[in-house]
């Protein structure tokens, strides 16, 4: 009995979280989209809605009926599966966010490195969508993106390193708790700038966006898709924002708990720390032009590695002498 | 695991398992090659080993148009070359048409072209500066320039009714004066064009992806410049001080004071620096031609019929893109008898293969966006 | 002061002075220039003019055969440094006797001075390519070969520019038709012509 009412719990909190989830992400597009266009001194959408606020249900109706189109030549199965095992990791890694305090769906104490482990996943969809299309656009974006996701991955890896030695635990939950005097961005900065590149570089953002790079290869790897498979891809990559700004709060800014003389419930630290993540990501994307393949791979070989390897001894050395 | 059908099959195509050039078709229809321009790329990874530009989608025979009608005619033909910086063909065609015969064109009329000329220039310099960043992936300015490129067609439709392609002087002179509305509108546009410079600048010429993206890639020497006849900001950019409004004045330069920016490396970093810098150069043109503009006529006595007399004649101005001329043969009658249209975009593009041969994709990109073509021009 | 006034005339090309041309005895312009020529290719200039007597407009005759070795000489030699090719085009005068024109018109940085060579040839004879002497003369001569047909030798690659491979005519020449269907005749191109 208490199993069943166990599994009807985490099937509720998965429904709220996953809807919750695809809801919030069409609104980061529309306010990506809005940022972006005062930036660029225009209004962005107007039209739907007041400021456009239904567009990006508009956006979501017109995927859902846009012609789906599977190119003559294209593996089909693999060209079929690859959205999905995109998608999939995305949105499996949410099973162990911490939103707050007592709001999650579940918690493992391995929970950093499951984080890590699935959502590398992803690449394997980017690569398979890239080979399945048969173009050679589609072909040269996935390549990039391989190299480039699995590299910075690495760098994602050896940067959480370094807070993970401060807190001693991969619960998240127990994370946070380290957190609770200072938050670990100040102990950690130079993990937390390795971190925040390697994050956008592993989003495929602005200005890492070389697998998809409109000006060069089109879209990218995914050039041939068309329709909810494209939004797939779509709903993926802002959903793996959510997930990589989740982990740089949770790993350097104190997840939901806030300062303690401003008394706000822990999920709405979390919803403004989020805000200004994501915030910065759209800034970015605003502002730099985009890195060259080849300098991409040095900045992480020749700049981060060298860097992120010495915070973890540095870290090490610190922690054996002071604590 | 393979059955011996397939292993021989492998066996037969043993050549396709082997290492091969990636063939890539970027174009016709592709965001960065600025019109309908194909470019065939041979890759090995990501570096270009050949390259092979197919161009004539826009070919509309202009040089044959221009030999069945009238020398007045065929002005508004000239916008549809370089549609981007459309007066500045205007300007060409009727400075060379003029050198057939001894018109004394009023200095209004000259520095009104002058003027315009120079505001084409920033139309033009102002888009290349919008795609090129594209290109770059630098989106905001993009939207920026377009902006101010905004202002500039709106001096055109002030001035002439036109935007995009004015039909903006006649032979001889303009077709009437333009209103005064456009010179108060153009100081206000000089006023502010500065400060906008400046804003382009701050999210590029510092930044340190764009120096990374620019600087030491599409390397061209000055005596390869030469050699393959590339002239504008690109020859400029590789050192070599020539700007034909200084080597061979026409319309009211030869009273206007001007720097020419000239670049010391030849990459594509120095060819944005001398179009940044002519940018400015180009305002301050128009500020004296506005300090300087003498009242009078604006166009002088031409017959009813140009009949040039027999003869042949190359003359040429400064286009924002480079070289831009006609060689006209008059046989005495009123429709020319040879037109001959020396686009600069077409042979600025004939080095594209030399400038990108070596380099990365992403550089082909940035290497096309820094040579400033465009089609109709090109392809006439 | 009457000498400086016609210094000023030739050097600025002006207009020509209509009221002193009679008692002038004037050289015409790009002497220099033939001298240049003409003493390393004695006779090579067959013609010389200038339209009005512009400086920027002077003009050689060259013989056919001996249009490379005097393009290379004017580009090399110190005084003419024609190191721009800024335009290679051809002209088609059916009537003639030699009915197209081949047309170079070289630029000098160093000196700031325009020369424009010519070449006469008849249909359907070759002319010698000059992109070994400027790379610029690649896609110049190509388009030549695309709208005219004259057939340059040893160009490295000599194909169809401006208009599709198959093509059946040359357009820019006169007798190319301005209306209906004429002799622009186009056939789908097969998909081996194509090369897929």
């Amino acid at each position: 009995m208490d199993m069943a009412l166990e599994i009807a719990v985490a099937a509720i909190k998965i429904f709220i979280v996953l809807n919750v989830v695809q809801l919030v992400v069409a609104y980061t597009i529309y306010v990506e989209r809005k940022v972006i266009a005062h930036a660029q001194m225009r209004l962005g959408p107007m039209r739907v809605g007041w400021h456009g606020l239904l567009q990006p249900i508009a956006d979501g109706l017109k995927l859902f009926l846009k012609e789906d189109i599977i190119p003559d030549k294209a593996d089909r199965i693999v060209f079929v599966l690859a959205p999905v095992m995109v998608l999939v990791p995305a949105f499996v890694v949410y099973a162990v966010l911490p939103f707050s305090a007592t709001f999650y769906i579940t918690q493992i104490n391995i929970g950093l490195f499951f984080i890590l482990a699935i959502s590398s996943l992803g690449v394997f969809g980017i690569v398979m969508a890239g080979w399945a299309s048969n173009s050679k656009y589609s072909l040269l974006g996935a390549l990039r993106s391989a190299a480039q996701m699995l590299s910075y991955e690495i760098f994602l890896g050896f940067s959480v390193i370094g807070p993970l030695m401060l807190a001693g635990s991969m619960n998240l939950q127990e994370i946070v708790h380290a957190q609770s005097d200072v938050w670990f961005v100040f102990y950690q900065p130079i993990a937390f700038i390795v971190f925040f590149i390697a994050a956008m570089a592993e989003t495929n953002r602005a200005p890492f966006d070389l697998p998809e790079a409109e000006t060069e290869l089109v879209a990218g790897f995914h050039t041939e898709y068309s329709g909810m498979k494209f939004a797939f891809f779509f709903l993926a990559e802002y959903a793996n924002m959510f997930v990589v700004s989740t982990v740089g709060i949770v790993l350097f800014f104190g997840g939901w708990e806030g300062p303690d003389f401003i008394p706000l419930p822990g999920f709405v630290w979390y919803v403004l720390k989020l805000s200004v993540f994501m915030f910065v990501f759209i800034w970015l994307r605003a502002t730099l032009p985009r890195y060259r393949y080849d300098q991409l791979m040095r900045v992480g070989w020749k700049f981060m590695f060298p860097l992120v390897m010495l915070n973890i001894f540095l870290t090490g050395f610190l922690k054996y002498l002071f604590l | 695991m393979v059955g011996v059908a397939n292993v021989s099959r492998i066996e037969q195509q043993s050549t396709v398992h082997g290492t091969e050039e990636l063939v890539i078709n970027m174009g016709p229809q592709h965001p960065s090659t600025h019109g309908v321009l194909r470019v065939i790329l041979k890759l090995d990874g990501e570096t270009v080993n050949d390259l092979d530009c197919d161009i004539g989608y826009l070919h509309r025979g202009t040089e044959k148009i221009g030999e069945n009608i009238t020398y007045t005619m065929f002005i508004p033909y000239t916008d549809r070359l370089d549609y981007i910086a459309a007066p500045s063909n205007n300007l060409a065609w009727v400075t060379a048409v003029e050198k057939f015969f001894d018109w004394e064109i009023p200095m209004r009329a000259q520095y009104i072209r002058s003027m315009v000329g120079e505001l084409s220039r920033i139309a033009s310099h102002l888009l290349w500066l919008a795609t090129h960043a594209l290109d770059i992936g630098a989106m905001t300015v993009f939207l920026w320039c377009f902006r101010e490129r905004e202002m500039v067609l709106d001096l055109f439709e002030t001035a002439f009714g036109g935007r995009l392609t004015v039909n903006a002087f006649r032979l001889g002179g303009l077709h009437e004066d333009v209103p005064d509305k456009f010179l108060q509108l153009t100081q206000e546009f000089i006023d502010i064009f500065p400060s906008r410079i400046d804003d382009y600048e701050t999210l590029l010429t510092n930044n340190r992806i764009w120096l990374q993206r620019t600087r030491d890639v599409g390397i061209i020497s000055a005596e390869d410049a030469m050699d393959l006849g590339l002239t504008g900001p690109i020859i400029r950019g590789s050192g070599v001080s020539w700007d034909l409004r200084r080597a061979k004045p026409y319309a009211a330069y030869p009273y206007l004071d001007f720097v020419v920016p000239v670049g010391e490396n030849g990459d594509i970093y120095d060819r944005y620096l001398v179009r940044i810098e002519e940018l400015r150069q180009s305002t301050r043109i128009i500020q004296q031609c506005l300090e300087q503009l003498p009242g009078g006529p604006v166009t002088c006595k031409t017959p009813r019929t140009i009949k040039p007399p027999e003869g042949e004649i190359y003359h040429s101005i400064e286009n924002p893109k480079g070289e831009f001329g006609f060689y006209i043969v008059s046989d005495g009658t009123t429709t020319p008898y040879r037109v001959r249209i020396r686009p600069p975009s077409f042979i600025n593009l004939g080095g594209l293969k030399k400038l990108c041969v070596g380099q990365l994709v992403a550089d082909v990109v940035a290497i096309i966006g820094s040579i400033d073509i465009v089609l109709g021009e090109c392809d006439r | 002061m009457p000498d400086e006034v016609v210094e000023n005339s030739e050097e600025t090309n002006g207009a020509p002075d209509s009221g002193e041309t009679a008692e002038e005895v004037k050289t015409p312009p790009g002497e220099d220039l033939k001298e240049v020529v003409e003493s390393a290719f004695p006779g090579a200039v067959l013609e010389q003019s200038a339209y009005e007597d512009h400086e920027d407009e002077t003009t050689f005759v060259l013989g056919v055969d001996s249009l490379v070795a005097v393009a290379t000489h004017l580009r090399d030699h110190g005084d003419s440094l024609f190191k721009l090719l800024t335009d290679l085009t051809a002209a088609h005068y059916p009537e003639a006797e030699n009915p197209f024109e081949m047309l170079y018109h070289l630029y000098s940085i160093e000196h700031n001075r325009r020369l424009r060579l010519k070449v006469r040839i008849k249909e359907g004879q070759a002319v010698p390519t000059v992109s070994g002497i400027w790379t610029s003369a690649d896609w110049m001569e190509r388009e030549v070969y695309d709208l005219f047909g004259i057939e340059f030798e040893d160009h490295p690659d000599l194909r169809r520019i401006l208009l599709p491979d198959n093509w059946g005519s040359h357009p820019m020449r006169k007798d190319y038709p301005l209306e209906g269907r004429g002799e622009r005749i186009y056939t789908k191109p097969t998909r081996k012509e194509i090369g897929d």
